[in-house]
C-alpha cells in the first residue's frame, strides 16, 4: 500500500515537472480563479462590515411624556429587553439627554443662551431601541403602540422614519442576496474555466492513459498521479494567490478606509492570513483534484 | 491456454469477426495472418479485453475475458505482454522508466525492479540507451523497449500486433529474432502480421484470416491467402 502510494506520488511529481509548460499555464489559470475567489471573500467582508455599520446606525427612539415616572420607563425598558427581536435598549434620562445635547453643540452660543433662558430642561427622557434585524422595527413599534404604554409614550421615531428604515432594510437584504449570488456565480465561472484548463492539460496525456491501461495499470494507479498533480496545481495557485493579492490589498486599504473608516482591510488580511490561505487552498485544491478526477475518469471509461 | 469459442464481433451491422474458433497451447509461437481489415487486430483486442465479443467466449488461462469487468482487466493484462506497431510507449519517460512502469503497476518490489530492468534492457540490446527518452530512440529501438516492457513481468503470452509494420528489414528481423528467443524460453507468442517473408521463414503455426473468418489453421504453415 505504502509502496503503491509512494509510486503514485513519484509519477505525479514526474508528470508535473516533465510537463512544466502545461503545469505553469494551468497554475496561472487556477491562480486567476483563486484571485477571483479571494477578492470575493474580501469584498464579502467589506460589504458585511458596511451593512453592519448601517444597521448599527438604525434605531428607534421612544420619547416619554413629561411626568412619566422613571420606574415606569425602566419597566418598559425591561419589557422591551425581553423581546426576541430586540438587541439593545438604552435608557437616556432627561439629564443625560441634556448633557449629550450640550456635548453635541459646545460652540453654539445661541443654543446655550436659549437653554439658560428657559431655566429648566426641555428635553425628554427616552429609550433607544436597536433590533437584530432592521425588518423587526415594525414589530417593535407595534408592540410599543400597545394601549398600556400610550399614557407614558409621547412619540415613537419609527413612525416618522418608517419608510427610510424599510428601504434600508430592503437595500441591505438585496445587497446580501446579490453578493451571495455574485459570489457563487463568479466562483462557478472561475471553477469551470479552471476545470477546462485541467481538462486540456490531461487531454494531452490521453494516449498515455490508454497505454497505462494496456500495460495493466489499475484505475487507481492511473488516476493517482493526476490527482497528485491536481493537488500541486491547487497548492501552488493558493500560495501564489496570497502573494499576488497582498500588495494590492495593502495599496487598496487606505481607499477602503476613506469609504468605511472602521474597516482596516490590510489589518484584517494580516490577522486572517491563515484562514484566508486555508480557504484558498480548499478552493484551489478542490478544483484541481475534482477536475483531475472527473477528466481521468472520462478517459478511463473510453 | 487461449481459447476462442465461436467468437463474433459486430460494429453496428458490420461483422468484422465471424464465428471464429481456435485454441493456442502454452509455449506455442502462432502467426496470425491476413490482409488489412481481415479481423486480426479485433481478434487481439478481444483477447486483451479492449473489445468485447458480440458472441462467443474468449478464455485466457483462468480468465473468461468476455465476462471480465473493467476493473478486472488490469489483472488480466499483467499476465500478457502486448506489443503494437506504433510502439505505444510513454513518451515522457525514458526507456528504463517505461520498463519500470510495467513492473511497478504489477506491484513488483523495488529490489526486483532494480535488478531485472537493466538485465531485460540488455537482453533487447538497449543496455547503453536506458536513460534515453523515447523521442531520442529510433523505430527499431522503440520496439525493443516495447518488447522489454512486454517481457519484464514474465507474462504467459506475448501478443504482438504488427510489431514490424513501421520498421526497416534489418530492424524487422532483429525484432522477430527477439520474439523467437522469448518463445524458446517458454513464453507463448502470438504474432499478428501481414508480412509474408516473416511467416514463411518462421515455419510455425499459422492462423489465416480473411473477411473476419478463420480460413486456415496449419502447423508449420505458410502465408497463403487467396
Amino acid at each position: 500500500m505504502f509502496t503503491t502510494l509512494s509510486r503514485i506520488i513519484k509519477y505525479g511529481l514526474q508528470n508535473f515537472s516533465r510537463n512544466y509548460l502545461v503545469s505553469i499555464a494551468t497554475i496561472l489559470v487556477l491562480l486567476l480563479a483563486v484571485i477571483v475567489f479571494e477578492s470575493l471573500m474580501l469584498f464579502g467582508v467589506i460589504g458585511q462590515k458596511a451593512i453592519t455599520l448601517v444597521q448599527d446606525k438604525i434605531d428607534i427612539s421612544v420619547d416619554f411624556n413629561e411626568g412619566t415616572a422613571e420606574d415606569e420607563m425602566l419597566k418598559l425598558k425591561s419589557s422591551l429587553e425581553s423581546l426576541q427581536e430586540v438587541k439593545l435598549v438604552e435608557y437616556v434620562s432627561k439629564d443625560e439627554a441634556l448633557k449629550r445635547f450640550k456635548e453635541k453643540h459646545p460652540e453654539d452660543s445661541d443654543i446655550s443662551k436659549a437653554l439658560d433662558e428657559l431655566g429648566n430642561n426641555p428635553l425628554r427622557a427616552s429609550l433607544n431601541v436597536k433590533a437584530y434585524n432592521p425588518k423587526e422595527y415594525a414589530a417593535i413599534a407595534a408592540y410599543l403602540s400597545n394601549d398600556s404604554f400610550k399614557s407614558a409614550i409621547e412619540n415613537i421615531s419609527y413612525n416618522q422614519n418608517q419608510l427610510v428604515i424599510e428601504r434600508l432594510a430592503k437595500i441591505m437584504d438585496i445587497g446580501k442576496q446579490a453578493g451571495f449570488v455574485l459570489t457563487i456565480l463568479l466562483a462557478v465561472v472561475a471553477s469551470i474555466i479552471s476545470f477546462n484548463t485541467i481538462l486540456l492539460a490531461i487531454y494531452s496525456n490521453k494516449d498515455e492513459i490508454g497505454i497505462m491501461r494496456i500495460v495493466g495499470a489499475s484505475n487507481a494507479f492511473i488516476r493517482g498521479p493526476y490527482i497528485v498533480v491536481g493537488v500541486i496545481y491547487g497548492v501552488a495557485a493558493a500560495f501564489a494567490g496570497i502573494l499576488f493579492t497582498s500588495p494590492f490589498i495593502y495599496l487598496a486599504s487606505p481607499f477602503v478606509k476613506v469609504l468605511i473608516p472602521e474597516m482596516d482591510i490590510w489589518g484584517y488580511f494580516l490577522s486572517h492570513l491563515f484562514p484566508i490561505l486555508g480557504y484558498d487552498l480548499l478552493f484551489a485544491v478542490s478544483i484541481g483534484v475534482i477536475s483531475s478526477f472527473i477528466v481521468v475518469r472520462r478517459y478511463l471509461r473510453g | 491456454m487461449i481459447t476462442f469459442n465461436n467468437v463474433s464481433k459486430k460494429y453496428g451491422t458490420n461483422e468484422v469477426v465471424r464465428d471464429v474458433t481456435f485454441k493456442i497451447n502454452p509455449g506455442e509461437f502462432v502467426s496470425l495472418v491476413g490482409r488489412s481489415g481481415a479481423g486480426k487486430s479485433t481478434l487481439i483486442k478481444m483477447l486483451t479485453g479492449e473489445e468485447r465479443p458480440s458472441k462467443g467466449r474468449v478464455i485466457f488461462g483462468q480468465y473468461e475475458v468476455n465476462r471480465l469487468k473493467q476493473d478486472e482487466l488490469p489483472e488480466l493484462r499483467r499476465h500478457m505482454g502486448i506489443i503494437f506497431q506504433d510502439f505505444r510507449l510513454l513518451s515522457k519517460k525514458t526507456a528504463y522508466e517505461n520498463v519500470v512502469f510495467a513492473m511497478e503497476v504489477a506491484g513488483r518490489p523495488q529490489t526486483e525492479i532494480d535488478e531485472v530492468t537493466p538485465q531485460v534492457l540488455d537482453l533487447v540490446g538497449l543496455g547503453g540507451k536506458t536513460k534515453h527518452f523515447i523521442s531520442e530512440l529510433s523505430g527499431g529501438e522503440r520496439q525493443r523497449v516495447a518488447i522489454a516492457r512486454a517481457m519484464v513481468n514474465h507474462p504467459d503470452v506475448i501478443v504482438a500486433d504488427e510489431p514490424t509494420g513501421n520498421l526497416d528489414p534489418i530492424n524487422t528481423w532483429g525484432i522477430i529474432n527477439l520474439l523467437t528467443r522469448i518463445n524458446e524460453l517458454g513464453t507463448t507468442v502470438i504474432l499478428a502480421t501481414h508480412n509474408k517473408d516473416i511467416v514463411n521463414q518462421l515455419e510455425r503455426r499459422v492462423l489465416s484470416m480473411e473477411d473476419g473468418r478463420m480460413i486456415r489453421d496449419e502447423e508449420k504453415g505458410k502465408y497463403i491467402l487467396v
